[in-house]
């Protein structure tokens, strides 16, 4: 058995991680074999005929929002900022309640495929639906970069592999992977090894919890006075660590809150999910059941965090390979040894591989139905031609998305991901709002609001101290410095001026919408008319 | 219908009129009962949760004051937010089970059998 110190530059036996990691691949396969037996049409491509139940999608949800970020991320951020790592779970935990309140029923009501779907209901087609397949790429961009530079940093500590070339190997398989499970599975695939994904996440973080807990004689004060004790520094406990350094970064805070917060209900992986279950009752129960999981664990990553922070400790765990990152992994070597390790590690491999595949599927929906079936096609492509389309699009988002990240290996996770939701709830949220519950809302303000918020957030961060200025920024250089903007997150900023300017649109717009088609759509959203069915095999 | 991508199920079912759909007074009941509940619910969940993000950037002494052993005040509001989210989602679940399903039940069951709502002019 290995022994850990700062110094070595793996953990746990590489070729045990390989072969736990090896095995979940096989079996997911198989599954996703099986599963896909009947993928026939867009409805079984895009939405798995249907047919899941709201607890089997609101497990493939919590699979799908527990990222790497969520689970790797955190923890680090707990175990050396203290309590502002905290602060992620509770903003990214509350965000369900818009999903659920506003969102999630009325959009399956509603739509069929994509957002672009609920989006373009009543407004004019090919503006509202090219405006938002470009939002929704983005978004998934940005999330695809998030999740393939975690594989990058994570295998240079599980599975020893610290140079460049050969960490551009790892991103590379994983990439070919993801493209192999949604080529192969379509969104019934993905939704499987999602939730296999999901119940091993959450079932491997309880273990560790207890386990935690028990170290420490089932007393949670215990654990935070050793955690106090190992980081020699009783702040950990309290906000402010990270956060409270400076008026700036109290008001960063707070526009980091905001997006988390509103970004998850525009997330477009996240919505198409509710695509995947026969009625608005499902999707309800969906978003209940995610809840339960994702509140659960987080309350789990929150002992997770501090008790990497009393086991493992701060300054090990900031010396290790992948920097905070490997807080949870190396907990998992302190408890239960290269067993444990490997299984962890096999286990975030394995999420960042199922969330990328979900994040594929979706932006490969989006283009092929929105794009090219509905825009290009006029709504009328040959039979099979849209599912092929999403098919060639799958193989390109995977290549793009093994190229960029390589290029974002060594970037800040947690950075990238909240930049996405920053996205998101800039781009999205406004129209999706206004669509659904203001009467009057017209094409001008979609276009505005959208065009807007997303032109503004990435704007927003050009500009931001996250891309030049210091060392630590992505420029990593001093002598670069066009930081104009003082705060990192965007949020505080693009998400009232996105809603700002689709109302401003919408009140200069001199023409009105058909307001047959609010009434369609307002019936629709509420009573579930003319809802798109489950498929029968 | 103008969104052709959405159409293919509705031809084999008749025209509504979602005009008189919305007008009608079990429709504008069940959207009142919608709005009056998702609305203020979620406003006040979103004040609660920006409380405590403000509290944890600004109040930092307070957040900081001990309760029992080393839990503090700010680890047990983080805890809150996960109980009050578990409980405006079950409350919200409970609501839309007997208050919103009932109804929408009600209105689509009409609309599909065509007794109701049926566009004028359109028999089948």
């Amino acid at each position: 058995m290995l022994h850990l110190a700062a110094s070595t530059t793996q953990a746990g036996e590489p070729w045990l991680n390989i072969a736990i990691f090896g095995a979940f691949v096989a079996i997911t396969m198989i599954i996703v074999f099986r599963a896909s037996r009947n993928n026939k049409t867009a409805a079984d491509y895009y939405a798995a005929g249907r047919s899941f139940t709201g607890g089997q999608n609101g497990s493939a949800i919590a699979g799908d929002y527990l990222s790497a970020a969520s689970f790797l991320g955190i923890v680090g951020a707990i175990a050396i900022n203290g309590y502002d790592g905290f602060l992620y779970s509770i903003g990214f935990l509350v965000a369900w309640l818009v999903a659920l309140l506003l969102v999630a029923e009325l959009l399956r009501n509603t739509g069929r495929f994509t957002m672009a779907d609920v989006l373009s209901f009543r407004l004019k087609q090919k503006p509202v639906r090219i405006a938002a397949a470009t939002t929704t790429l983005v978004v998934c961009f940005f999330y695809l970069l998030a999740q393939m530079a975690g594989a990058g940093g994570l295998v240079s500590l599980l599975l020893g592999i610290g140079d460049q070339v050969g960490q551009a190997v790892v991103i590379t398989v994983v990439g070919a992977l993801m493209i192999l499970y949604v080529l192969i599975g379509g969104m019934k695939g993905t939704t499987w090894v999602q939730i296999i994904k999901a119940v091993l996440l959450i079932a491997g973080a309880g273990v560790m919890t207890v386990w935690v807990l028990a170290l420490n004689g089932f007393n949670f004060s215990n654990l935070l006075d050793n955690a106090v004790a190992a980081a020699n520094n009783p702040e950990i406990l309290n906000p402010g660590l990270k956060y409270g350094v400076s008026e700036v970064a109290k008001v960063d805070f707070l526009s980091l809150g905001l997006a988390l917060v509103l970004g998850t209900a525009a997330l477009p992986h996240v919505l198409m999910r509710f695509y995947t279950v026969p009625t608005a009752k499902e999707a309800r129960k969906s978003v209940v059941w995610a809840i339960w999981l994702i509140g659960i664990f987080y309350v789990f990553t929150l002992v997770l965090g501090y008790g990497a922070a009393a086991l493992v400790g701060a300054d090990v765990i900031a010396a290790a390979p992948g920097g905070p990152n490997s807080a949870a992994p190396l907990l998992a070597f302190e408890l239960g040894g290269p067993l444990l390790l490997g299984l962890i590690s096999a286990i975030a491999f394995a999420t960042i591989l199922a969330v990328v595949a979900g994040l594929t599927i979706t932006a490969a929906a989006s283009f092929a139905h929105d794009i090219y079936a509905s825009v290009v096609k006029k709504g009328k492509p040959e039979a099979g031609a849209e599912v092929k389309v999403a098919r060639r699009t799958v193989i390109v988002i995977g290549i793009v998305a093994i190229i960029g990240g390589i290029g974002a290996n060594g970037q800040n996770i947690a950075f990238l991901v909240a930049l996405a939701f920053a996205v998101a709830a800039s781009a999205n949220l406004p129209t999706i709002v206004y669509s659904l519950f203001w009467k009057r809302f017209t094409t001008k303000g979609a276009l505005w609001s959208m065009y807007g918020g997303l032109a503004s957030a990435i704007i927003l961060i050009i500009f931001s101290p996250v891309v030049s200025g210091s060392v630590t920024s992505m420029l990593k250089t001093e002598d670069i410095d066009f930081a104009i903007f003082p705060l990192s997150n965007p949020g505080i900023v693009s998400i009232p001026l996105a809603f700002f300017l689709g109302w401003l649109g919408t009140v200069l717009d001199k023409g009105t919408e058909d307001p047959a088609k609010q009434s369609e759509m307002e019936v629709r959203s509420l009573t579930g008319v003319g809802a798109e069915k489950a498929v029968d095999h | 219908m103008g969104n052709e991508a959405l159409s293919a199920q509705d031809e084999t079912a008749p025209p509504v009129d979602y005009r008189a759909v919305q007008e009608s007074p079990e429709f504008q009941r069940l959207r009142s009962r919608h709005r009056r509940f998702v609305f203020p619910v979620l406003a006040v969940c979103l004040v609660w949760y920006f409380a405590y993000v403000l509290l944890a950037g600004y109040a930092h002494d307070f957040m900081s004051t001990p309760v029992f052993g080393s839990v503090n005040v700010a680890i047990l509001l983080g805890l809150a937010q996960v109980v009050t989210t578990f409980a405006v989602t079950t409350w919200y679940v409970r609501y839309a089970n007997r208050q919103l399903d009932p109804v929408a039940e009600q209105i689509r069951d009409e609309i599909e059998s065509g007794a109701t709502f049926a566009a004028e002019g359109v028999t089948r």
